[in-house]
C-alpha cells in the first residue's frame, strides 16, 4: 500500500503541472478513471483480510478524494485563467465614437410651437387647424374687418383674386370652429399666415398662434392671468407683464402685452412688445352665431418667431427660414 | 402723429416730466413709438445779424460779411447763396460747438480771416436742409441765443395711432386725452368767427352728398403770399414733420395739426365758376400737387368748377388750382367727406397723405366751420386781406348723428372682472366729452362727441373706462370652465410622433415658404400650374408649391453651397393645388437625403444613402403608423426611371420615393445621389388600434432557396407567387440576399429566400412543410421562369 501514497504523490504532482484542461482530464482518467491507476487499488482489497479491508478501502476513497480535489481546484483556476486570458483579447478602446445614425432635429418652430400647445393642452386647450388660402369673409369680414376698414392697410395682404387671400393671421381657424361648433370654446390654432412684407424684420411668412376661450363667464381680468401665466412659463421666469390699450377690430377691450425684458440705460425697465388680446367683439359672435348676452371670451395672438428670437436668442427672424444645417443643428 | 411736446403743453400741462407724460400717452393706448429732440445739440450759436457783404478777393463763390454778435462786429467769410446785408442769421461765434461735436476757431478762407460760421438749418439739426442759410425774422432779437430764441428745449414725440382713434390727429385731441388721463384742465386757442368785409360767396354745387355730407367753402381776398409765415408756425410745422411753404398752406396745415380738420386753399382765379362736388367723369385727367398726371376713375370724388376736376376730394389738390406767391385771392375749403367712400382712395392713385390719412379715419363732423374761421383768422393775422361769408352746403340725410349708447353696470362689471365705483365710471364718461343724457340705476346713457365716431356700442364704452381706469389696475383671475373629456382617437397619430421618428432617423426638420420658384416647381412638376399670386413679394416666390420638394430642393442647393455634404432633410406642411374650382389644401410630408448615409466614422459610414435605405426607414415609419403601404415601380418626372416607387395604401396613391433624375438635377444646380419622398399625411397617420391574437407555441420551421431569376421580374412578383402557394401557415418571407454577376448570364439575378412555417395548434411535420416547399417551387418555376440555384 505504500504505492497508494507514491500514487497520489505522482498524481498530484501531474495536476498541479497540468497546463490545460484537456491535459487535466487526461489525468483524470488516467488516476481516476475507471482504469486509472488509484481505481485499480481496489483490486487490492480482494487479497486482504476482512479486518484489514474497510481500513485499506477508506485510504485509496482516501487517496481518490485527495486527487479529485486537486483536479478541481486545478480546473477551476485554469478555466478562471482561460477567461480572464479571452477577456484581455476582447478588451476594445471604449473611448472610440459609437457608430450609426446621428440625431436630426425639430425646427425651432416646431419646438416653440409644441411648447406652446403643451402648455394650452394641458388647460384643456384644443389644437385646431384650418386652410391657409382663406376667402376675404374669413379673414376679414366676419372678424369685423370690412372692406373699406383701415385695419386692412395694417394687414399686407397677398391675394389670389380679390376675393382669396392668404390669411394674414390664424384668427379664421377660430371663425370656422365657431360656425361648426356650440360653446365652450377653449381652443388654439397654430399655424403658417402670411403678409406682403419683407425686410430685416418681416419675412412674407411666419407662424401665429391665436387662442380663444368661451364661456358663460369670463373677464378680462381671466384674460390677464391666462396671458401672465403663459409668458411666464414659456420663458421660465417670474417675468414682469403689462397691458396696453390697443385696438383690433376683432376684440373690445383691446390690449397689446407687453413684457420686462431687461432695463434701459436711465435703469427703467425695458418693455418688449410680444402679443396682442382682447376680449371677443360682440360683432365676431355675432357672425358665428352665438349670443354674445350668454357667452363672453377672449383672445390672444402671438407671433412663434418672435417668441422663438427672444427665447433662444436668436438676432435675424430671417435665419428661421434659411433652413441653414448650421442654424438648424443648434435645435435638437 | 408726430408733434411738439412744447406746442402740446400749451393746450394742457401737466405737472409731470416728458417721460411720465409719453408713458400716460402710451398707457391709455396711444403708443409713443419714439421721441427726439427739436433739434441738434450745440452752444455758442446766437442771433447774428449781416452788415455788410463784399465778394472774397480770391474766390468767386464766397463773401466777406461784417457780422453782428450784439456785443461786437466781426468778419466772417460765408459761402450761402442767400447771404445779403440786413439778414438776421444763426452765427456760430468763435468757440461754439455745434452738432457732431464740431468746434468753431477762427480760420482764415482763401486768406481771408473768418471768425465764426453763419449757419444753415441742417448745421443745427433741425433739418435737413443745406440749400443756405437759416433766415431768422427781422424783429430777431441781436445776440440771443439761438436754442433760447427758437425755444429749442423741446422734443418731437411720434404716437403711434391705431385706425380708431383719428381723434388723436391733432392737438387739441392729444391735449384731450393727456387732460383727462391727468385731470389737467384743456386750454383751447380763441376760436372765434371771423365777420365778414365783402360780400363775395363761392357758388357750391354738392352733386354728390352722400360722400360729402358737408361742404364749406370761403373767399379770402387780397392776401400777400410773399409774406413768410411767422417764425413760430414754421417751428411748430417743422417739428411735426411738415415743411413750410407758403402762408397760406402752412396755415392749412397748421389748423389740421392743431384741430384735425384738413383744409384746402384754392386760387379763386383757378376757379372757374364755382365749386362743383361730384364724382369723376370717365377718363377725365388731374395734374396734382406732386406734379403727377393721373386718370380719375367714376368712384372718385372730386371737387370740381364747373370746367374741370380741381383736386382728388380729401387726398390731394391739383397744380392748376394751387395757391402760388401771385395768388390774390382765395377760396378756402373745409368738408367732411364720408370715411366709407373715402375708403382706399388715396392708395388706388399710389398716394397717402396727411388729409387722406384722416379723412379714412373719421374726422369730426362738426369741425369744419370751426377749423375754417381759425384758418381765416390766422390768414388775415399773417397775410392781411379780407374774408367773405362762409358758405356751407350740408345734407343732414348723410351727415351721422351723434350716437346714444348705454352702458350697463353689471355688464361693465363682468367684462372686466371687477366693480368699479359708479361715481368713478360717471367721472371717466365725463372727462372722456360722453355727456350722460341717461341715468338710472344700474346704467348710463351717453351721447357721443362728434369727434369719437369710433364709440358706437356698450363694448366701446366698457373699453373706454377700462383704458382710463388702467389695464394694469385690473384684477387678475384664473378662468374656470367645464373640464369636458375630449375624444382621442387611439388609431391616429399625432404629426408629432412622425417628426420625432425622422429627428430619430437623422432628419433634420426645415420651414421653407409655401410660395415657391415658378421655374424650380416646372421642373419638378411639370404636370400641375402652381396657384399664382395676384401681388407676390418677388419673382421666385410667386407660386404656390403643388409639393414640398420645390422648397426642399431649394433648401438642399442653399446648403449643398456651404458645403454641407451630408443633407437630411424632411417638411411637413400643405401643398396647394386646384381642381376644377376648388384649390385642395393637403397637409404632406417630404423628405431630401443625400450624402452618406450615417456619419462617417472610424470603422465604415462612407457609404452613400440609397434608395433602400430611405425605403427602410419608410418602412419603419409605416410600421410604427399602423398602416400596409405597397411600394411599386412608378414614373415622376422628377425622378430616375428606373428608381422611383409610387406608394399605395389600398388603392389610393399616398405618394413617392425616388432617386432625382439626373436632368432634373442638372437643372436644379444641385449634385450628388439625391433621394427624396412626399407623402400625404392624412391617410398614413391613421392606423389601427391592436387587437391581440393567440400566438403559436409550436415551433417554427425554415426553409431556404436560392432561385435564379430574369431581371424584369420583382421581387414582389416572387413575394405575391410564394404567398399564393405557401399555404395559410406561411408566417413569413424575407429575402436575404440579392445577387446579380457574369455567371449568371446577362439579365438574370439571383434571390436567396428564407420560408418560416408555423401552425397554431401543432408542430408541422417534415413532409407537409416538404411538399408546401415543393409547390413553391413549382410554382415559381411555372409562373416566374425561375430555376433553382444549385
Amino acid at each position: 500500500m505504500e504505492n497508494l501514497e507514491q500514487l497520489v504523490q505522482d498524481g498530484l504532482t501531474a495536476v498541479k503541472n497540468a497546463e490545460s484542461l484537456q491535459a487535466l482530464d487526461q489525468i483524470r482518467v488516467e488516476y481516476l478513471g475507471k482504469k486509472g491507476l488509484i481505481t485499480q487499488q481496489a483490486k487490492t482489497l480482494g487479497k486482504l483480510s476482512a479486518e484489514e479491508r474497510p481500513a485499506a478501502g477508506q485510504k485509496i476513497n482516501e487517496a481518490k478524494g485527495q486527487v479529485e480535489e486537486a483536479i478541481n481546484a486545478r480546473r477551476a483556476s485554469l478555466e478562471e485563467a482561460a477567461i480572464a486570458d479571452r477577456l484581455a483579447k476582447e478588451s476594445i478602446d471604449v473611448t472610440l465614437p459609437g457608430r450609426g445614425q446621428d440625431l436630426g432635429g425639430l425646427h425651432p418652430v416646431t419646438r416653440t410651437l409644441q411648447r406652446i400647445e403643451q402648455f394650452f393642452g394641458n388647460a384643456g386647450y384644443t389644437v385646431e387647424q384650418g386652410p391657409e388660402i382663406e376667402d376675404d369673409y374669413h379673414n376679414f369680414e366676419a372678424l369685423n374687418i370690412p372692406g373699406h376698414h383701415p385695419a386692412r392697410a395694417m394687414h399686407d395682404t397677398f391675394y389670389f383674386n380679390p376675393g382669396t387671400l392668404l390669411r394674414t393671421h390664424t384668427s379664421p381657424v377660430q371663425i370656422r370652429v365657431m360656425e361648426a361648433g356650440k360653446p365652450p370654446f377653449r381652443m388654439i390654432c397654430p399655424g403658417r399666415v402670411y403678409r406682403c412684407d419683407s425686410d430685416m424684420t418681416h419675412t412674407p411668412m411666419f407662424h401665429q398662434v391665436e387662442g380663444l376661450l368661451v364661456e358663460k363667464d369670463v373677464s378680462f381680468a381671466d384674460l390677464k392671468s391666462t396671458i401672465e401665466e403663459f409668458l411666464r412659463v414659456f420663458f421660465e421666469r417670474d417675468l414682469k407683464v403689462r397691458f396696453r390699450p390697443s385696438y383690433f377690430p376683432f376684440t373690445e377691450p383691446s390690449a397689446e402685452v407687453d413684457i420686462e425684458w431687461g432695463r434701459e440705460t436711465d435703469g427703467s425697465i425695458k418693455w418688449l412688445e410680444v402679443m396682442g388680446c382682447g376680449m371677443v367683439h360682440p360683432k365676431v359672435f355675432e357672425h358665428c352665431g352665438i349670443d354674445a348676452e350668454q357667452y363672453r371670451g377672449f383672445a390672444f395672438g402671438l407671433g412663434v418667431e418672435r417668441l422663438a428670437m427672444l427665447r433662444y436668442g436668436v438676432n435675424d427672424l430671417r435665419m428661421f427660414f434659411d433652413n441653414d444645417l448650421r442654424f438648424l443643428r443648434q435645435f435638437r | 402723429m408726430k408733434f411738439s411736446e412744447k406746442w402740446l403743453r400749451e393746450w394742457v400741462n401737466p405737472a409731470i416730466g416728458s417721460q411720465a407724460l409719453m408713458d400716460q400717452i402710451t398707457m391709455a393706448g396711444l403708443e409713443v413709438d419714439g421721441f427726439e429732440p427739436v433739434a441738434g445739440d450745440f452752444t455758442g450759436v446766437v442771433v447774428g445779424e449781416v452788415k455788410t457783404v463784399a465778394p472774397h478777393p480770391d474766390a468767386d463763390k464766397l463773401r466777406v460779411c461784417e457780422v453782428s454778435s450784439g456785443d461786437e462786429t466781426v468778419q466772417v467769410v460765408c459761402g450761402a447763396p442767400n447771404v445779403r446785408e440786413g439778414l438776421k442769421v444763426p452765427f456760430a461765434t468763435v468757440g461754439a460747438v455745434l452738432p457732431g461735436n464740431f468746434a468753431i476757431k477762427k480760420a482764415k478762407l482763401r486768406g481771408q480771416p473768418s471768425n465764426g460760421m453763419l449757419c444753415s438749418e441742417s448745421e443745427l439739426g433741425l433739418s435737413d436742409d443745406h440749400a443756405g442759410l437759416m433766415e431768422l425774422p427781422a424783429d430777431a432779437p441781436v445776440g440771443e441765443a439761438v436754442s433760447a430764441y427758437l425755444g429749442l428745449d423741446d422734443v418731437t414725440i411720434d404716437v403711434d395711432l391705431t385706425p380708431n382713434r383719428a381723434d388723436c390727429l391733432s392737438l387739441r385731441g392729444l391735449a384731450r386725452e393727456v387732460g383727462v388721463l391727468t385731470g389737467e384742465a384743456v386750454r383751447e386757442p380763441e376760436l372765434a368767427p371771423v365777420p365778414a368785409s365783402h360780400d363775395e360767396k363761392p357758388s357750391i354745387t354738392v352733386e354728390a352728398p352722400a360722400a360729402c355730407p358737408r361742404y364749406l367753402g370761403r373767399i379770402v381776398r387780397n392776401v400777400g403770399l410773399t409774406v413768410a409765415t411767422p417764425l413760430w408756425m414754421v417751428e411748430k410745422l417743422r417739428r411735426s414733420g411738415i415743411r413750410s411753404i407758403d402762408p397760406a398752406v402752412d396755415v392749412t396745415n397748421y389748423v389740421m395739426l392743431e384741430l384735425g380738420q384738413p383744409l384746402h386753399a384754392f386760387d379763386r382765379a383757378e376757379v372757374e365758376g364755382g365749386i362743383v362736388v361730384r364724382m369723376a367723369r370717365d377718363n377725365e385727367e388731374l395734374v396734382l400737387l406732386d406734379g403727377q398726371t393721373v386718370k380719375l376713375t367714376p368712384d372718385t370724388l372730386v371737387i370740381a368748377d364747373h370746367a374741370k376736376p380741381l383736386a382728388i376730394a380729401g387726398v390731394m389738390g391739383g397744380e392748376h388750382s394751387g395757391v402760388t406767391d401771385r395768388t390774390r385771392d382765395l377760396l378756402l375749403e373745409a368738408a367732411w367727406f364720408e370715411p366709407i367712400a373715402m375708403a382706399g382712395k388715396a392708395r388706388e392713385y399710389g398716394l397717402h397723405t396727411d388729409a387722406s390719412h384722416r379723412f379714412e379715419r373719421g374726422v369730426d363732423y362738426e369741425l369744419a366751420r370751426t377749423a375754417m374761421e381759425r384758418a381765416t383768422a390766422l390768414l388775415l393775422e399773417i397775410t392781411g386781406g379780407e374774408a367773405g361769408d362762409i358758405v356751407e352746403v350740408a345734407s343732414n340725410e348723410h351727415l351721422p348723428v351723434a350716437a346714444q349708447v348705454t352702458l350697463r353696470s353689471a355688464r361693465l362689471n363682468a367684462v372686466l372682472g371687477m366693480a368699479i365705483d359708479a361715481s368713478r365710471v360717471e367721472d371717466i364718461l365725463t372727462r372722456l366729452g360722453l355727456e350722460i343724457v341717461e341715468q338710472t340705476g344700474d346704467r348710463w346713457t351717453v351721447r357721443v362727441p362728434s369727434y369719437r365716431p369710433d364709440i358706437s356700442i356698450e363694448e366701446d364704452l366698457i373699453e373706454e373706462v377700462g383704458r382710463i381706469y388702467g389695464y394694469n389696475n385690473l384684477p387678475v383671475t384664473e378662468p374656470t370652465g367645464s373640464l369636458a373629456m375630449r375624444p382621442v382617437k387611439e388609431a391616429v397619430r399625432p404629426v408629432s410622433a412622425v417628426r420625432n421618428f425622422f429627428v430619430a432617423c437623422g432628419y433634420q426638420e426645415a420651414v421653407t415658404y409655401s410660395f415657391v420658384d415658378p421655374k424650380v416647381q416646372e421642373i419638378l412638376d411639370p404636370e400641375r400650374d402652381g396657384i399664382a399670386l395676384a401681388n407676390p413679394i418677388s419673382a421666385d416666390l410667386a407660386v404656390m408649391r403643388t409639393t414640398l420638394w420645390s422648397g426642399l430642393v431649394k433648401t438642399l442647393e442653399y446648403n449643398q453651397k456651404r458645403q454641407q455634404p451630408r443633407i437630411r432633410l424632411f417638411e411637413t406642411g400643405l401643398r396647394f393645388v386646384r381642381n376644377g374650382d376648388d384649390i385642395e389644401q393637403e397637409p404632406m410630408l417630404a423628405g431630401i437625403v443625400t450624402g452618406n448615409q450615417v456619419p462617417e466614422n472610424w470603422a465604415n459610414g462612407r457609404r452613400e444613402a440609397d434608395f433602400f435605405d430611405v425605403k427602410g426607414e419608410l418602412e419603419s415609419l409605416f410600421s410604427l403608423l399602423g398602416v400596409e403601404v405597397r411600394f411599386t415601380a412608378g414614373s415622376h418626372p422628377a425622378l430616375h426611371p428606373g428608381q422611383t416607387a409610387q406608394l399605395f395604401l389600398g388603392d389610393r396613391s399616398v405618394g413617392w420615393l425616388g432617386t432625382m433624375h439626373p436632368q432634373v438635377e442638372k437643372k436644379l444646380d444641385v449634385n450628388g445621389t439625391i433621394l427624396l419622398f412626399e407623402l400625404f399625411l392624412n391617410p398614413i397617420v391613421s392606423g389601427y388600434v391592436p387587437n391581440f391574437k393567440e400566438f403559436s407555441k409550436y415551433p417554427e420551421v425554415r426553409r431556404d432557396l436560392a432561385i435564379i431569376i430574369g431581371n424584369e421580374i420583382a421581387f414582389a412578383d416572387v413575394d405575391r407567387v410564394v404567398r399564393n402557394n405557401a399555404g395559410n401557415r406561411l408566417n413569413a418571407l424575407r429575402a436575404f440576399d440579392v445577387y446579380e454577376g457574369e455567371k449568371l448570364g446577362e439579365g438574370k439575378r439571383s434571390l436567396a429566400l428564407s420560408l418560416f412555417w408555423q401552425h397554431p395548434e401543432r408542430t408541422l411535420n417534415d413532409d407537409e412543410v416538404h411538399e408546401l416547399f415543393d409547390r413553391v417551387i413549382n410554382a415559381l418555376r411555372e409562373e416566374l421562369g425561375a430555376t433553382l440555384r444549385s
